[in-house]
């Protein structure tokens, strides 16, 4: 139905033009799920705004074919492009909070988009739309249609997302990154939508995803793309039962496996491919320094006890009553010293409101907190001159805002250096900060750099550089890796375990990635709605957790197996395993 | 090195691209020039009575009937050549928008990044003192703080500062833009996390704020500076034109047009519209150029 030839895609700047997709060519059948999977900066998102002839004003197709059936899609005029949009090619975006109006009534969002393409009359599309309502499992389509984006929950809204763009009855749907907005128990369920769409309707599936466990559960043929090639394609059995191309291998045993722990994550390199080069020497003055200052023993054992925190609610209404927010009830944990806390729970669980108590920056209304038994003060009350300011540090999740941007970082690095009184010499402070890259596996030139020249998972080496710059005793990691590409996530996952052992740091870390966690902690703790759920040994708590709650989040959590078994059905079946 | 860097940057570039912003910049740039080097490149010096005589005035422009080729703009009824009025008159009125500006900014940001960092009760009397300062024409608070200097200070210190006075009085009606800017700008830096960062480090306040936050938000408060630069200067004109600010005898672009109302409709018509005609030139490529630094900082707009 859908034929890619040849396809280039070049994007004109000052320079000349750079390449992002070269050379893919990918057939999608009616019914089929065509996955596209690859690191950020792999072409994906490209070729589904080629297709749909929406790439940025700086693109154009510089060779190929695109058809979509009979119809040559490069060589239609604008008005014939945008009738086709939506109407025979319609699209599904990553975040639902943002892809609908939320100024609008579902209804009126479904009825303007089935008017835009067909002559009927409103009353039959209305009809329409609550019969696609249904269809897609939203119960009481009837009277749910009059609500706002905003009354529904986020996988009930991505399903909404999905109606719209099914109420043309399109031939093709592209969905970009349809789930990784979405936490993972309704993950499950919109990938399951699509299969069934693609099964009953016969409409074709383009997705987008990085994630190559979502491209296990559902997609038939599967293209791995990286730079803008294609690396390997074919039927997704296979491609991921025998993979013929190293990238494709290693793509998949980044995957940090929920099943077991292991010494180290893998990374996606192909072999023969050097790993970054650490500065050895320089790695060393670093390593030096660090350990004249933290001494060889464990880091300092953390003990909270007791911690509740409220946010101010909205009044509601002139005389109403504020209703406060609580965000932690009564939360005690200890970590123990020189080892590593893994704390988890969904989005809201309150994971990251605990490492802002214990970080100063946000108020606890009550608890203790203690640091190798001295109390630690809590934000109010901590002075700046509170030596914990540089005992604790933190790893922060979004390593793109976490660093100013409009600091070289040489002064970003320096700065605790000399705030805490660490190294008064200006030039060795130099040298140190020089070092400590070199230490984290960065080249020491790139200190003179800005942030924005790095990319994700560089800048969030040198967001650990400042953390370790400060000679920390308690490290906080705040998802450190969400915001990252998988086989990024290894290399810094990787880092943090090194660093975490070689200067015996007591680590408070935050993921709601599990298998991620029982990669790097000793101890795991639980939080749901605010309390604390399970704590326990790590190994522990994997082979057998006691509280339900943790029951179920293990059980939510999809565990990919790419063993290769050859009919798409069984396969289906068998990928998703739920422990 | 650094003309190396500035001929490879995205502005440069962007700015080459655009004929409109080139051209208000090429126009902009003459005007501050020709205004800066007055003493020394205007043919004479309104200032100096024994420079112009009475028999020279009310000459017109060269190219009509009767012009005189010393005063290519003609002169006035005092016989001074039009264009050094104007150039002077630029001069001034550059100046007093100059450091009009720059009082503005230093208050505005100042109270600005103070107000949305600290928020609470400090940015509620802030914020409130803006509105209350949107409330009143700029008109009301020059003749206010006119009527209160005159008040309180001997008559001869008063003419002597008269143009602190007027300078005080646009600047007081500006601030209020950039606090505003400036307090929207940190509300949105503030809760990103390299300023959480530097809160959970133990960093001064006064830290965070200028070295960390306002680096960060310079970008609209340049676009709202260059934009109410061009106020200032019209801001003076009225002031000067409604006789709240500059005496005759030293004559700002608004004290020209005043002067040249006169002759609105006795034919000389050189004495209003050429230094009319001038300042709206001159506010002109300066908004133009306010709105090319808007775009350059707002991607999206692009």
């Amino acid at each position: 139905m859908l034929k890619v030839e040849g396809l280039c895609v070049q994007f004109k700047h000052r320079g000349g033009a750079s390449l992002a997709v070269e050379n893919v060519s990918l057939d999608v059948a009616q019914g089929e799920i065509h996955g596209l999977v690859g690191e950020s900066g792999a072409g994906k998102s490209t070729i589904g705004a080629a297709i749909m002839g929406l790439l940025p004003a700086a693109g154009e197709i510089a060779a190929g074919t695109l058809m979509l059936g009979d119809t040559d899609l490069r060589r239609l005029s604008p008005v014939e492009a945008h009738r086709l949009r939506g109407k025979r090619i319609s699209m599904i975006f990553q975040d639902p909070q943002t892809s609908l109006n939320p100024l609008m009534t579902i209804e009126a969002q479904l009825i303007e988009t089935i008017l835009a393409h067909e002559d009927i009359s409103t009353d039959a599309a209305r009809r329409r739309a609550i019969d696609l309502l249904e269809e897609i499992g939203i119960a009481n389509a009837e009277t749910r249609i009059r609500a706002y984006p905003h009354q529904f929950s986020g996988g009930m809204r991505q399903r909404v997302v999905i109606a719209l763009a099914l109420c043309t009855n399109p031939e093709l749907i592209i969905a970009d990154e349809p789930t990784t907005a979405l936490d993972v128990a309704v993950q499950a369920q919109v990938l399951d939508l699509i299969r069934r769409l693609a099964r009953t309707r016969g409409v074709g599936f383009i997705l987008i995803t990085h994630d190559i466990g979502v491209i296990a559960q559902v997609s038939d043929r599967v293209t791995v793309l990286r730079g803008g090639k294609v690396m390997e394609q074919g039927e997704t059995a296979r491609v991921l039962g025998q993979p013929e191309h190293a990238y494709t291998t290693a793509l998949m045993a980044a995957v940090p496996p929920l099943g077991r722990r292991l010494d180290r994550f893998r990374l996606p390199r192909v072999a023969g491919e050097a790993e970054i080069a650490t500065q050895v020497d320089l790695a060393r003055e670093a390593e030096d320094w660090l350990m004249a200052g933290t001494g060889t023993g464990p880091g300092p054992a953390l003990d909270i006890s007791g911690i509740t925190v409220r946010f101010r609610g909205e009044r509601r209404g002139l005389f109403g009553a504020r209703e406060d927010f609580t965000a932690l009830e009564d939360v005690s944990l200890s970590v123990r010293p020189g080892t590593v806390m893994g704390l988890v729970g969904e989005s809201g669980s309150g994971k990251s409101t605990l490492a802002k108590v214990i970080a100063a920056l946000v108020q606890p209304v009550k608890g203790d907190m203690r640091l190798d038994g001295a109390r630690l003060p809590p934000m109010r009350s901590r002075a700046r001159s509170d030596p914990s300011r540089r005992m604790v540090q933190m790893v922060f999740q979004d390593p793109y805002s976490s660093l100013n941007s409009r600091h070289r970082v040489i002064d970003i690095l320096s700065e605790p250096l000399w705030l805490y009184g660490l190294e008064r010499d200006a030039a060795r402070r130099d040298r140190l900060a020089r070092a400590m890259l070199g230490l984290v596996g960065l080249m020491p030139e790139a200190a003179d750099r800005y942030p924005h020249q790095f990319s994700g998972g560089q800048r969030q080496r040198i967001a650990v550089a400042r953390a370790l710059l400060s000679r920390p005793g308690l490290l906080l990691c705040d998802e450190p890796t969400s915001a990252l590409d998988v086989s990024i996530q290894a290399q810094i996952l990787n880092l943090l375990k090194d660093m975490q052992a070689r200067f015996g740091l007591t680590t408070l870390f935050i993921s709601h990635n599990l298998a991620v966690v029982r990669q790097m902690s000793d101890d795991i703790a639980v939080l749901k709605d605010g309390r604390l759920v399970e704590t326990g040994l790590s190994e522990a708590f994997f082979a057998a957790p006691t509280a339900s709650y943790s029951r179920d989040l293990l059980a939510q959590t999809p565990t990919v197996r790419f063993d290769g078994e050859t009919s798409p059905a069984t396969r289906a079946k068998h990928s998703i395993r739920r422990e | 090195m650094m003309l190396a860097r500035l001929k490879r940057s995205e502005g440069i570039w962007l700015f080459s691209r655009s004929p409109a912003a080139l051209l208000a910049a090429i126009v902009t740039l003459v005007i501050v020039l020709g205004a800066l080097l007055a003493p020394w490149i205007a043919p004479t010096n309104p200032y100096d009575l024994a420079s112009f005589s009475l028999i020279d005035g009310l000459l017109p422009p060269v190219w009509e009937a009767g012009g005189d080729a010393r005063f290519v703009l003609g002169t006035d009824d005092q016989g001074r050549d039009m264009l050094s009025s104007i150039l002077y008159g630029a001069r001034l009125s550059l100046s007093i928008a100059a450091m009009a500006m720059a009082v503005a900014l230093v208050l505005g940001v100042g109270l600005g990044l103070a107000a949305g960092y600290f928020g609470g009760r400090f940015d509620a009397i802030v914020m409130r003192i803006a509105d209350v300062q949107l409330a009143l024409p700029a008109i009301l608070t020059a003749l206010l703080i006119d009527g209160i200097s005159r008040g309180i200070l001997p008559r001869d210190l008063h003419d002597d500062l008269r143009i602190a006075v007027i300078t005080l009085a646009i600047a007081l009606s500006l601030w209020v833009n950039f606090a505003r800017t400036a307090r929207a700008s940190v509300f949105v830096e503030r809760n990103k996390d390299y300023v959480q960062a530097a809160i959970m480090m133990g960093q001064h306040p006064l830290r965070i704020m200028l070295r960390h936050i306002l680096p960060n938000i310079v970008g609209p408060l340049l676009v709202i500076a260059t934009v109410d630069l061009a106020s200032a200067i019209l801001l003076e004109a009225t002031l000067s034109f409604l006789g709240v600010g500059l005496p005759a005898d030293s004559p700002s672009l608004g004290t020209l047009i005043r002067i040249g109302m006169q002759y609105l409709l006795s034919g000389e018509w050189w004495i209003l519209w050429i230094p009319t005609l001038f300042l709206v030139v001159l506010v002109v490529a300066i908004n133009l150029l306010g709105d090319f630094l808007r775009n350059l900082f707002n991607p999206s707009l692009r």
